[in-house]
């Protein structure tokens, strides 16, 4: 039975109508497409995850969440970018970054009702107490964790519309902040990660 | 089984918390070689998580072993971190 399998097959082979000419141009494609095959797999094989955080806010709580997401994708080897508008500007303002603030109010969190935390000189306030607990707790300062992240390669981008809509100059923000970019190369960036996070 | 005998260096984070022990270990191993075991102390009890699923999730290292002693009167999370050959 196999015997006569074996046979047809051999039978049919020759009798297959392609000249020499269409099957060096067949022979041809497949090289090209192995090649584009072997190239996609790279791409997609090389084990090396991205991740685009964009980071909106710029109060001493909410700067900490990028940072440290940052830092240790980073550690993971990771390649991250985080994009920087609006008030997570002050992030990267040199001299901004050093003095980043609590919000009292609209915080569920705080200990004292919004009609108190309203009061002027509250936020002051709450910031003093929250320093005191980072300090407390050898939470990483926001100037540590920024150089980390400037060390350890990430890329950090400060949103060339929003420095101008808050009336800041490109030599406010640290030396190795990427300025001149905007929403199309966030969301070029953002299509090609692995993680998207908005903070 | 214990690895001190196997130990290029130790990376002292006592006293840090997350990310640091974490960064600060990456930092580390990136100066050793093939082969390379490091051991890292900390006092952050989340390191012992954050250690492994670093590990876990980086190419080229190996989490070896994993240990919570007492040193000095305080609890130390020991981490030993080999960089593959």
């Amino acid at each position: 039975m196999s015997t006569e399998t074996d046979e047809t097959a051999e039978a049919d082979g020759p009798e297959l109508d392609i000249d020499a000419a269409e099957l060096e141009e067949l022979r041809a494609r497949v090289d090209e497409l192995e090649d584009e095959l072997a190239a996609v797999e790279t791409e997609v094989d090389d084990g090396q995850k991205s991740m685009v955080i964009i980071a909106t806010k710029g109060t001493l709580d909410m700067a900490y969440p990028p940072l440290i997401l940052a830092s240790t994708a980073a550690a993971f080897g990771w390649d991250v970018t985080v994009f920087h508008t609006f008030w997570g500007l002050d992030i990267l303002h040199e001299e901004h970054s050093q003095d980043l603030q609590m919000s009292s109010v609209g915080n569920p969190n705080m200990p004292v009702p919004n009609a108190i935390a309203s009061l002027p000189g509250m936020d002051r306030v709450t910031t003093k107490m929250m320093r005191k607990r980072i300090d407390d707790n050898d939470t990483a300062s926001i100037d540590e964790l920024l150089d980390t992240c400037f060390d350890m390669g990430v890329e950090m981008q400060a949103c060339q519309m929003t420095i101008e809509l808050m009336d800041y100059d490109e030599d406010d923000f640290y030396d190795d902040v990427t300025v001149g970019v905007g929403a199309a190369t966030a969301l070029e960036e953002m299509a090609d990660a692995d993680i998207q996070l908005l903070v | 089984m214990s690895y001190e005998a196997d130990v290029t260096d130790t990376l002292d984070v006592k006293g840090l918390s997350c990310p640091m022990p974490v960064v600060k270990t990456k930092q580390a191993v990136d100066d050793l070689g093939d082969g390379d075991v490091l051991e890292v102390v900390a006092t952050d009890s989340g390191s012992m998580s954050d250690l492994d699923g670093w590990a876990d999730g980086t190419s080229g290292v190996t989490l070896l072993d994993q240990e919570e002693r007492e040193e000095g009167g305080e609890n130390v999370f020991v981490h030993y971190v080999q960089v593959e050959e």
